[in-house]
């Protein structure tokens, strides 16, 4: 599986408040979140974003509360990965529960900046950055976490055994 | 293995698990709001699953946007109750015997020792202080949880906190908890346990240990947890009839860290925006003043909070032009406040008192800011936008900071006051 777009970069500790303000939350239609997501720090975001975009942090992205309106608002968005340097945990789990493909990778963090052109192949965990011509290596998952991916969530795979 | 670790293999059927390992563990307790169960159910019904795993094991707490704020929150709750009564579920709170969810939870007797609990909630983690793992999850997981009564984990390694001496009067335990914080920052323990104990615990109350393990999520960490003892114990008495297991840490258990914490040298501590590491104490605090103060949450809106705030308060004023919202954090405890005479205390000094909510600390209602606005808070986030304006800033602090800041009229420490 490959995921392959136009990056949208960020900082340090992206909290989930950020991702999908509260006051938005009064509805469960993620494609009616999808149009507010990242609006208190990118308050263009939905307005550039194209379906197949990836989006690149730094560390613990996503920190901050369970609302797994976060990960699939940027789902919905049209963002096909996100790349950090570390993810807060509820994040990582909510992420890979919807299907959401994250990895984490300190040097793709580091070094790919907003704009860059980003292929990702998660069979192999290699990110490679057209953009500059680099190539950087990120974590690849466990079986286990694979599966659940590969099964579009978790409850997919808890249905297909 | 740690304690976490302990109650973890107990729940996956294993005698041992390392940190890291892949499991699949039994469920006590499965949690969700008013936000996060819409989602739940409309993955549950998607699925196609027809029953859930236990009407007794499945809690929902509508708390978050109640009273219903506006006519969207008002449908999700509709849809909860409605799954509530279908599927039977025992401990379904709505408006009238509602309470914030993680201070609702220990009061009704819901978490013992040994469980092991998720809820879609992030301040789930709250639960530790009983002697609990307890975590938070996603809608997904929810869902999971209420259909097969399982779900995954991965096994968390952990930092120990040995806690000594006793508090100053005027420190409180959030003071502790963002001391700790800021010393190892918002991730310090991102994917770990933070593993409370020592000899300083005797002299922590329930209320405090539930304060401090509801905060460890702002440290990153998967879990906090407190060693039970005596405290627990008696804390547990009359509310629960289950019995329960208690695990200690093995002797040999492998820490990644150790920090001794003495109590002793906590000052009253506030946490400056947008972020719960940025904490510091007043020699560091220039003058900032204030627009409102909100003293409640799962964090801090208990009897003890609300004892704490009104030692400060009695006999005095707010500030003119300061709103200060008082939030009980369940009827049980609105009730005590009110036969305590607490309730007359904060409205002859001018606060607002409020049924209980989640209402402002996430943004929700019940006291959003404007532009440019600042709020000393006795919640537990302080993001950008977290209550309100994108450009609205939040302070966090302890109850006795936030009722002298609402008096002073800026962040102050209760001796500027008393």
């Amino acid at each position: 599986m490959k995921a392959c777009g136009k990056v949208h970069k960020y900082g340090d500790n992206v909290d989930t408040d950020v991702i999908i303000p509260a006051r938005y939350l009064n509805t469960a239609d993620m494609q009616e979140l999808a149009k507010h997501c990242m609006e208190d720090i990118d308050i263009d975001f939905a307005k550039n974003v194209k379906k197949g975009d990836i989006m690149v942090a730094k560390a613990n992205f996503g920190c901050g509360s369970s609302r797994e309106h976060a990960p699939a608002s940027i789902k919905a968005s049209g963002i096909d990965c996100v790349i950090a340097k570390s993810f807060a945990r509820i994040f990582y789990r909510n992420a890979i529960n919807i299907g959401l493909p994250i990895i984490e990778c300190e040097e793709a963090s580091e070094k790919i900046e907003n704009g860059d052109e980003v292929e990702i192949d998660f069979d192999t965990g290699v990110i490679t950055n057209k953009t500059k011509g680099e190539t950087y290596q990120g974590q690849s998952f466990p079986d286990f976490l694979i599966n659940i991916i590969n099964s579009n969530g978790l409850l997919n795979s808890l249905k297909n055994g | 293995m740690t304690m976490t670790q302990k109650i973890l293999a107990a729940h996956a059927g294993l005698s041992e698990v390392k940190a890291g390992q892949l499991i699949m563990a039994d469920l006590d307790l499965v949690l969700g709001n008013d936000v996060t169960t819409p989602v739940a159910i409309n993955e549950f019904n998607k699925a196609g699953f027809n029953d859930v795993f236990s009407k007794d094991k499945i809690t929902m707490v509508m708390d978050h946007f109640t009273p219903n704020k506006d006519i969207k929150a008002a449908q999700q709750c509709k849809q909860c109750r409605e799954f509530a009564c279908q599927y039977g579920i025992t401990h379904y709170y709505d408006v009238g015997d509602v309470g914030i969810e993680h201070a609702l939870l220990p009061e009704k007797g819901l978490v013992v020792p040994g469980d092991a609990v998720i809820g879609a909630d992030s301040h789930t983690c709250t639960y530790g202080a009983l002697g609990a793992f307890s975590t938070g999850v996603g809608s997904t997981d929810m869902c999971a949880g209420m259909a097969a009564g399982k779900t995954w984990f991965k096994v968390p390694s952990a930092i120990k906190f040995n806690i000594v001496g006793k508090l100053p009067e005027y420190s409180a335990a959030k003071d502790v908890i963002l001391h700790i914080i800021g010393m190892i920052g918002v991730d310090g323990a991102l994917y770990r346990s933070m593993e409370f104990s020592g000899e300083g615990l005797k002299n922590l109350t329930m209320e405090d240990r539930l304060c401090m393990a509801n905060m460890a999520i702002e440290a990153g960490a998967k879990n906090g947890i407190f060693a039970v003892d005596e405290v627990t114990k008696e804390y547990l008495k009359g509310r629960t009839d289950r019995e329960y297991k208690v695990f200690e840490a093995d002797k040999d258990a492998e820490y990644d860290e150790e920090y001794t914490i003495d109590l002793s040298t906590i000052k009253p501590t506030v946490a400056f925006p947008h972020l719960p590491e940025n904490a510091r104490t007043f020699d560091d605090i220039p003058e900032i003043k204030i627009d409102q103060v909100v003293i409640g949450s799962c964090t801090n809106g208990r009897i003890e909070d609300l004892r704490a705030a009104a030692k400060i308060l009695d006999g005095k004023k707010v500030a003119d032009h300061v709103r200060c919202i008082v939030i009980p954090a369940t009827q049980h405890i609105y009730l005590t406040a009110m036969k305590e005479g607490l309730l007359e205390i904060f409205m002859n000094a001018g606060c607002a008192v409020s049924t209980p909510t989640c209402g402002p600390c996430l943004g929700g209602h019940m006291g959003i800011l404007a532009a440019g606005e600042k709020a000393v808070a006795t919640t537990n986030r302080n993001f950008v936008g977290r209550m309100g304006h994108v450009e609205s800033e939040v302070y966090l602090a302890s109850p006795y900071v936030a009722a002298a800041s609402a008096v002073a009229g800026r962040i102050a420490q209760p001796s500027e006051v008393m």
